[in-house]
């Protein structure tokens, strides 16, 4: 294996950490298995025993609602044999977890709770109620905000909130667009594999020098419609075409309006909004509830959060003035897992829902018609980075012109395709793989 | 038995023009405000205001064709085909106007050198129009769709 500390140069990176595997293992314990991970939010497991699981780097998780309200995140595996406990991706464990190989069973925080025949079976062996190594192992530490719960799997670090830093907007930006404050989670999720290296993903997410190229054809074919409902004044069907037709229409030139901010850990803000505060009925009932429940200041300055996207590197990526989610899961080093949510704003209109459910149907659904041309193109890197063609994938754009104060680079005015997010996160990459 | 026999055609050439890439004709198939819809799960009772695979009316089937006919969809450019096989027919409802009626498929579809596979039912809602039948909506329910897609779906199924 390459030395990790050779693998990145400011303006540059080694093939190798896209393509080999024993990278990638590193990279899941130093990375992934350490840092705060996204498991999910608080509203999917409304109920005592509701559980989802889901992947934190290699590690196979459940998080669970406990009987306490508190929610708990396990390693989903029994204690006994090592029979992984829910075999369901999501459902309700009833009064306690009970493994389907022998029948131990566990509290909702993972304690042990009744082994069949313990009295008789394990007298005078080193089995004994009350070991430690007899309860379900859980997340080194447990933590949400707002809602929105994380595990981190090493028991030292910094706190959520300190590894969040200004990428806490996220939440705080889609939880304060509701009138009540708070999101509620809609109870499906589209679950779509990428062919290639997680990483990608997060780069694409937050570069905008690719949508007018990779997203032209249907960029194109939404602007058509656009225009043809516009000029029947169908203006709020029209919207959703706007948001498809945003990626061809806002022209290459154009993103460079759009601006990065960058942070420690690898997060990233894109701002930018994409023109989606028109000025409609429906938009102006929102504002009305808003500004009641809110104040005209405070109003303001909600819904004047300049956010198109934010990141919270290595596995999140929140598109908050629309309320989606995706959590990206690495499954292998060409293969990536991103689980997508959307969310309802509490005490909004359900015409303001019905956007964020346009977008959730279109961009982020099996079968969206933009992502389809990002999974190709990370497809397409993938077989390129796995060849002798090269050794570097380049992230020189606008490289050197960056503005740097303490705690956070941005791209210049005028810069907004500066591949700065790029440098930043495998520059905090670097940094986690040395330790 | 007539109904049956008709039905069963309609079905058929719908399927054909799909797995012979006639779009535009697929989606003339439809009633001007007819939907195609993919739940994500069995359970969805409506395709309007939930999450769904699909849930398209004709001018979104529009956007879909125009952009798998645009030179730049890179997604597409690679050869692709496939193929259905439709089934099951049970007309489940029949009156004088509509025709409600439930059928099994199963698609193979190829891309690049790699072969997938897609199953379920439909369900048409057909109502009856000049020289046959018009789709006023069609369910799809994929027996794939509780499992992650393994890549994505870039047209009707
Ligand atoms: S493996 Fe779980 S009870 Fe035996
Ligand atoms: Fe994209």
């Amino acid at each position: 294996m390459l030395d990790p500390s050779r693998i990145v140069e400011p303006d540059r990176v080694r093939r190798e950490a896209y393509t080999d595997p024993a990278i990638f293992d590193l990279e899941m314990q130093r990375i992934h298995e350490t840092v705060w991970i996204y498991c999910g939010h608080e509203s999917q497991v409304p109920k005592a025993g509701d559980y989802y699981t889901m992947q934190i780097g290699r590690q196979p998780m459940i998080m669970v609602r406990g009987k306490d309200r508190k929610v708990h995140v396990l390693y989903n595996r029994c204690p006994h044999r090592g029979n992984m406990m829910c075999g369901d991706r999501h459902g309700n464990t009833g009064e306690q977890f009970r493994c389907s190989y022998h029948a131990w069973q566990f509290h909702h925080d993972g304690t042990l709770k009744n082994i069949p025949m313990m009295d008789s079976g394990y007298a005078g062996t080193r089995v004994n109620k009350g070991s430690p190594e007899l309860n379900m192992k859980p997340a080194a530490r447990v933590e949400s905000y707002r809602g929105f719960v994380f595990a981190s799997l090493a028991s030292s670090g910094p706190g959520l909130k300190e590894f969040l830093g200004k990428s806490i907007v996220a939440f705080d930006d889609m939880c304060d667009r509701a009138p009540e404050g708070e999101v509620e989670v809609v109870p499906n999720c589209f679950r779509v594999i990428q062919h290639s290296n997680w990483k990608l993903f997060m780069e694409n997410q937050i570069d905008a020098l690719h949508p007018s190229v990779t997203h032209q054809s249907t960029g194109r074919a939404a602007h058509e419609v656009e225009k043809q409902l516009a000029k029947k004044a169908k203006a709020g069907e029209a919207l959703s075409y706007h948001m498809l037709s945003a990626f061809a229409t806002v022209t290459i030139d154009k993103w460079d309006n759009f601006q990065t901010i960058n942070y420690p850990y690898g997060h990233c803000i894109l701002t930018g909004y994409m023109g989606l505060r028109p000025q409609d009925p429906d938009t102006k009932a929102y504002d009305k509830i808003m500004i009641k429940a809110y104040g005209q200041k405070r109003f303001e300055e909600i819904v004047g959060v300049n956010i198109h996207h934010v990141l919270v590197y290595p596995g999140l990526s929140v598109q908050s003035p629309l309320q989606q989610l995706r959590a990206v899961r690495p499954l292998g080093v060409d293969r990536t897992l991103t689980e997508i949510w959307h969310f309802r704003l509490k005490g909004a209109p359900e015409a303001i829902y019905r956007r964020s459910l346009a977008y959730y149907n279109l961009v982020n659904s099996p079968a969206t018609l933009i992502n389809a041309d990002d999974l190709e193109n990370f497809w397409k890197c993938h077989q390129g980075l796995s060849s002798d063609g090269g050794d570097w994938v380049s992230f020189a754009r606008h490289h050197g012109h960056d503005i740097e104060k303490p705690g956070e680079v941005s791209s210049a005015p005028n810069q907004g395709t500066s591949e700065a997010p790029m440098r930043n996160q495998m520059k905090a990459w670097a940094k986690y793989m040395q330790a | 038995m007539k109904d049956q026999h008709a039905v069963e055609q309609f079905l058929y050439k719908q399927s054909e023009l799909l797995d012979t890439k006639r779009w535009q004709d697929w989606i003339d198939l439809f009633t001007p405000d007819g939907i195609y819809w993919m739940p994500p799960a069995p359970e969805y009772k409506t395709w309007d205001g939930q999450p769904a695979i699909f849930a398209e009316d004709k001018n979104l089937m529009t956007v879909r064709m125009n952009r798998v006919l645009h030179p730049d969809a890179w997604s597409q450019r690679p050869l692709w085909e496939t193929n259905h096989v439709v089934s099951n027919v049970t007309i489940e409802k029949s009156s004088s106007k509509e025709i409600v009626v439930k059928s099994r498929f199963h698609m193979m579809e190829l891309r690049r050198d790699d072969v997938r596979h897609f199953a379920g039912s439909y369900l048409h809602t057909l109502v009856k129009a000049k020289g046959g039948y018009r789709i006023k909506l069609q369910r799809v329910d994929m027996a794939n769709a509780q499992a992650a897609y393994d890549y994505v779906l870039q047209v009707w199924v």
